[in-house]
């Protein structure tokens, strides 16, 4: 089949746009900054990175929720002119579906370069946990439902999941917490991540419990930050400083049946990821084995088992043995999350495991390697505390966005 | 709006909201019900405005026997609600009804949430919390907020024959 006119896959998108630029704000506790001044940071270090003119971007698009600035604010802070922008409400799962709405904007015309971002104050503003105004809000409609057993945050949300899992599978928490450790040791890699120390099994076993099966290191940071993407057609692409890294297939907000009561539709233990996977790799071209490294979602450390088993990275079920195998570490057979994810390098509601993957398939992984008189890192492959965080080779990555068992996003990119 | 206190929250009925008001009056009178589709006749839960399985809007409401076996749960000892802070560890059991079990499809049924409670619908101690995990039968018994609000809970149902219940090993 032509690939140019095969409208059935949308193979013939594939590779027509890339990332060409990424950016961020430090990650900490108590930024000391409105969302609309970590934004318009974490927006011109994206453009800057890209290379082009700030003239040349005309799309924004971010997501919230309802606790940041918004793109007309931005764009104007940055002295853009926007033909395109839009602020959409959700987290975790967000950034990929962005990234499809961004590529279909330029598609239909009507803009040339978008930013996405998303700019949080998730610890000393509306925090992610649930405690706080999230906890004070009234309970009505649907939270009629839930929110009046105590069972509001994420933690508490997806448990039942996480132990049907357990109980289904022979999935031991041991296992699981090899997600954490596997985070740390990138984290320790990782000059720019909240949490750097070095973890152990026992480590998270020992940590106090929040909520069945979930220690308080099976659990991901909260922290201020924002975090922005530039994306275009590929062709534009060349004339960026950067490498290129393509964008080969996008799945954003794909459902399971029932996605408002998630624990509804059995099996449990399934989750969107099931339904995306199909779309995923049909799009793309690719499956599982083509993937150097992955970014599978860690708002705790089942989330990121969870989905390397939907997409397809072990069968279902052996997510246990898959994760505590070594495969995800750095060295291993594919890397997971080599930023240090949400559990160690700081809460982006997912912008940041991107941002990761785009500088991994450029081969320049922010580390400590020193930089040779090219003025790029000379990677040592030496993954030991406080060395080398770049994947030999990468040259296809996925990202897994999660917002809950009901709903994912995902995204496949390869190095141009 | 019929306003409501539960455990340090505000609960809030709006009047425009025909289905939750109804659902937690038959609750206060002591009878589980849910919506029955006039489309496919299956029930679902929790209340919604249309069928989740066929789309339909039209339904009537049916009492449903309010016995079933856990299906999962959270069991919570870091409490993000303050008010439920003395009660930790808590649990939110969820429970899949005898009723329908099985429908549309094999994995599927009616899944309702509430909180482990004694049955005059105080909270569970920790000591009844230990007790109960993936398996336990329970019955249905209301915490009464209002004349006309209840909210349905779970307690253990000491008439069906003992289980062992599965609860997993977080330490090792």
């Amino acid at each position: 089949m032509d690939l140019d006119t095969d409208t059935d896959t949308h193979a013939h998108l594939r590779d027509k746009y890339a990332i060409v630029g990424v950016g961020e704000t430090a990650y900490v506790r108590g930024a000391g900054k409105t969302t609309r001044q970590l934004a318009q940071q974490a927006v011109g270090n994206a453009i800057a990175d890209s290379g082009l003119d700030r003239r040349a971007i005309d799309g924004m698009l971010s997501y919230s929720y309802s606790d940041s600035t918004a793109s007309n604010l931005v764009g104007a802070d940055l002295g853009l002119r926007l033909n395109f922008f839009m602020d959409c409400f959700g987290g975790g799962s967000s950034t990929e579906a962005l990234v499809g709405l961004a590529i279909g904007a330029m598609e239909a015309g009507m803009c040339e370069a978008v930013v996405v971002f998303r700019s949080m104050n998730g610890y000393s503003g509306l925090r992610m946990g649930g405690t706080g105004a999230m906890s004070a809000a009234p309970v009505a409609d649907e939270s009629l439902h839930t929110r009046p057993y105590g069972w509001r945050s994420a933690a508490q949300m997806f448990s039942p999941t996480f132990l049907r899992h357990m109980h289904d599978y022979g999935t031991r928490s041991e296992q699981v917490a090899a997600v954490k450790v596997a985070h740390s040791r990138h984290a320790s890699n990782n000059p720019k991540a909240l949490y750097k120390q070095r973890m152990t099994v026992d480590d998270v076993l020992a940590s106090r419990m929040i909520c069945t099966p979930l220690h308080l290191l099976d659990c991901c940071t909260e922290s201020d930050n924002a975090t922005a993407l530039v994306v275009t057609r590929a062709a534009r692409a060349k004339d960026c400083r950067h490498h290129p890294v393509l964008i080969r297939s996008v799945v954003g907000r794909c459902n399971k049946p029932r996605m408002d009561m998630h624990y509804q539709h059995g099996p449990i233990t399934d989750t969107a990821g099931r339904y995306a996977a199909e779309r995923l790799w049909r799009n793309a071209g690719l499956g599982p084995q083509d993937v150097n490294l992955t970014a599978s979602y860690d708002a705790f450390t089942f989330t990121s088992m969870l989905q390397l088993e939907d997409y397809g990275f072990c069968a279902k079920g052996e997510g246990g043995d898959y994760v505590s195998s070594g495969a995800i570490e750095l060295g291993g057979l594919r890397p997971n999350n080599t930023s240090g994810g949400h559990l160690c390098e700081g809460y982006t509601h997912g912008i940041s495991m991107v941002i990761e993957n785009v500088r991994q398939l450029r081969h320049d992984a922010d580390d400590s390697c020193p930089i040779g008189p090219d003025g790029k890192r000379q990677h040592t492959y030496d993954y030991r505390e406080g060395g080398c965080r770049q994947v030999r080779n990468a040259e296809v990555s996925a990202n897994l966005g999660w917002a809950s068992p009901g709903t994912g996003s995902a995204m496949v990119m390869r190095r141009a | 709006m019929a306003t409501y206190q539960h455990l340090g929250m505000e609960l809030r009925v709006s009047e425009q909201d025909a289905v939750n008001t109804a659902y937690f009056a038959h609750c206060a009178a002591r009878r589980f019900s849910l919506q029955r589709c006039d489309g496919c006749q299956l029930l679902h839960y929790p209340p919604s405005a249309g069928c989740p399985w066929c789309g339909h809007a039209d339904y009537r409401w049916d009492e449903v026997d309010g016995r079933g076996t856990v299906y999962s749960y959270s069991e919570v000892t870091h409490a993000v609600q303050p008010g439920f802070a003395p009660y930790v560890p808590y649990m939110v059991l969820l429970v899949e009804l005898d009723t329908q079990r099985g429908q549309p499809s094999a994995g599927e049924a009616i899944r309702v949430l509430g909180n482990l409670v004694r049955p005059d619908g105080t909270m569970a101690s920790a000591q009844e919390v230990a007790s109960v995990g993936i398996g336990t039968r329970v019955r249905m018994v209301f915490t009464q907020l209002g004349e006309t609000m209840a909210l349905p809970q779970w307690t253990v149902d000491q008439d069906a024959a003992p289980v062992q219940a599965w609860r997993p090993d977080v330490s090792r």
